[in-house]
């Protein structure tokens, strides 16, 4: 499909604002707080002001603060808000709500916003508070009853399954925590910012095979935001608009397969997204600069990569460990250190990292400019820089589960 | 009324309006597998649901299965969440694919149940037999009861199969 058809809303809409909150361990503070923080941050860094925000959305698992109160608290009177259960997937989904919304003519400008205390309250490793009190359920008898409770425990059998699928090994798989880490090193938000080796990784403490410690991401408090308008709008606001050019989610595999039921389980949600987003964005994989493969866990980066078509189904063992993802490689992935190092959003930090990628603006620890715009080296060792050159294109690959999963690409090539 | 029981010292209550599931579980309380096969397609489908995944056909029946199948994959947890079971731990959870319905109704289909890989008697593996079992292994079903009339259905290895020259396990 021409890339120059209307087709889809293809560069009509942008990510035109950021924020976000430190990641910590223990905030301190209140989701109310830390979502009040992140969503001022978002409309500062757009240039724009608390009134301009008229439609919000925020997703969570009971864990946040509704936008109708976040609202409240930021003097913001809203024309449209919803706010949606959900994890990993919903960020790109969100987007395209926002897309849609603003289509619809009910309001302009939506800040998406993910506020939670993820380490100090619910943690979705599975401890931080008493869960398992209650009697085991129809349902919950075939997870909680066979001591299935962690996302750990929930997706282990399709990584496991993808080792007997294509030979993918533990080295392999490995080093997607080597790499994030690597990349980490040059992020002073970062959580964890040491660089660690493979031998660390297998070596790690085994949590639930195939999974070892540093293959799980971190557990953090956090709240990110980020904005969403026209691209006529974008255009008036501070920095360099983040176009959407296609948006797809929340995507599932065949009756939704939530129980490992449909087709090979080392195939995940991306497969059928793919025939969605591709088209969408009058793009392909090979177009795309740089990723943002979600991390829950080393494999669910490899299982999406692969899927959405960044190499050949089974490949994505090689594709991972050969220096394609690192800072430097062709294609960087995760540049921040995304969740295994840097903090867990629930996929919001990828898409800020890619939105600074594609400004040119990474805040890594690059000399500033007189212009008030950092100097990057590309100097990609240890401390240092983290932008990559000549970013044009971006995509973010949301996972929930291996039955479900969203993604979206962005540019900076503005019409 | 719900069907109330108990599971490694957890509390089970089975909703008396969920009857997928109270029917379920009746049938493993009887020691007997059986699954939902569908009135309009004859599919069969795991878990219990409202309505068949396969046609959206809202009428089933229930069928006995052998209760039979092949580990298509697993993993085995160390570091046990839930205290109820950590005295188990390294402990195998199981995605045993049944012998029914393989590749039904597309390639790459099957009915794959979760489990938990028990002894004979329904206790939870000892390291010996965890490592024994891979991708591959033949597996049958062992029932747990769980009081009540309702019981868990596990999985050991089936001695009176024959077991493929080796199994995958994971690199150790």
């Amino acid at each position: 499909m021409d890339a120059n058809t209307d087709s889809y809303l293809r560069g009509k809409y942008a990510i035109v604002g950021i924020g976000e909150t430190d990641y910590t361990r223990g905030s301190g503070r209140t989701t109310a707080a830390l979502g009040v923080e992140a969503v001022s941050n978002a409309v500062r860094d757009a240039g724009l002001k608390m009134t301009d925000i008229d439609g919000m959305l925020s997703y969570s698992g009971n864990d946040s603060i509704p936008s109708t109160l976040l609202a409240g608290e930021l003097g913001i009177r809203l024309n449209f808000y919803m706010d949606c259960q959900g994890g990993g997937s919903s960020t790109e989904a969100l987007i395209g709500i926002a897309i849609g919304v603003i289509e619809a003519g009910m309001c302009k400008t939506v800040a998406i916003f993910r506020s939670m205390n993820g380490f100090s309250q619910i943690r979705i490793g599975g401890s931080g508070r008493s869960r398992g009190r209650s009697a085991l359920s129809g349902g919950g008898l075939f997870n909680r009853g066979y001591g299935v409770m962690s996302a750990a425990q929930m997706f282990c059998q399709t990584f496991m399954r993808h080792m007997y699928d294509y030979g993918t090994t533990p080295e392999q798989v490995a080093h997607v925590k080597v790499i994030h880490s690597e990349h980490a090193s040059n992020n002073p938000k970062a959580y964890y910012k040491e660089r660690v080796t493979v031998e660390d990784v297998v070596n790690s403490r085994i949590i639930c095979k195939p999974l070892h410690l540093l293959d799980c991401c971190v557990e953090t408090d956090n709240a990110t935001c980020i904005i969403v308008t026209g691209m006529d709008r974008a255009r008036d606001c501070r920095h360099q608009p983040a176009s959407i050019l296609g948006v797809v989610g929340r995507v599932s595999k065949p009756r939704s397969d939530n129980h490992y039921q449909a087709g090979p389980i080392s195939t995940v949600a991306g497969h059928y997204a793919k025939d969605l987003l591709w088209p969408n964005a009058g793009v392909t994989p090979a177009d795309i600069d740089v990723t943002g493969s979600y991390d829950a866990f080393t494999f669910t980066t490899l299982l999406q990569l692969e899927d959405y078509g960044f190499c050949k189904k089974g490949e994505g063992g090689e594709y991972v460990s050969d220096g394609t993802m690192r800072l430097g490689g062709r294609r960087p992935n995760n540049t921040s250190g995304g969740h295994l190092c840097e903090g867990y959003t629930h996929g919001m930090n990828m898409v800020i990292e890619n939105v600074r990628q594609l400004r040119h603006d990474i805040d890594d620890s690059c000399p500033m400019g007189p212009d008030g715009k950092r100097l990057h080296t590309y100097d990609y060792s240890e401390g240092g820089c983290r932008q990559v050159r000549d970013v044009e294109l971006t995509a973010n690959l949301g996972w929930a589960t291996p039955g479900t999963g969203s993604a979206v690409v962005l540019t900076n090539q503005v019409q | 009324m719900p069907l109330t029981g108990e599971l490694h010292g957890m509390a089970v209550s089975i909703d008396d309006l969920d009857t997928p599931n109270q029917e379920f579980f009746k049938h493993c309380g009887h020691h007997q597998l059986h699954l939902q096969c569908c009135d309009d397609c004859k599919l069969m489908r795991y878990p219990a649901t409202n309505a068949c995944p396969h046609c959206g056909g809202l009428r089933s029946i229930w069928q006995p299965v052998s209760g039979k199948g092949t580990l298509y994959s697993y993993g085995e947890i160390h570091h046990a969440i839930q205290p109820a079971f950590r005295p188990f731990t390294p402990y195998m959870l199981l995605l045993v694919e049944l012998d029914e319905q393989r590749n039904e109704p597309n390639e790459f289909d099957g009915l794959r149940m979760t489990g938990n890989l028990v002894t004979e008697s329904g206790e939870m593996a000892p390291s010996e037999l965890v490592n024994k079992v891979g991708i591959g292994s033949r597996l049958k079903i062992v029932f747990v009861d769980m009081g009540s009339g309702i019981a868990q259905p596990q999985w050991t290895l089936d001695d009176g199969a024959e077991q493929p020259e080796s199994v995958w396990r994971y690199p150790d």
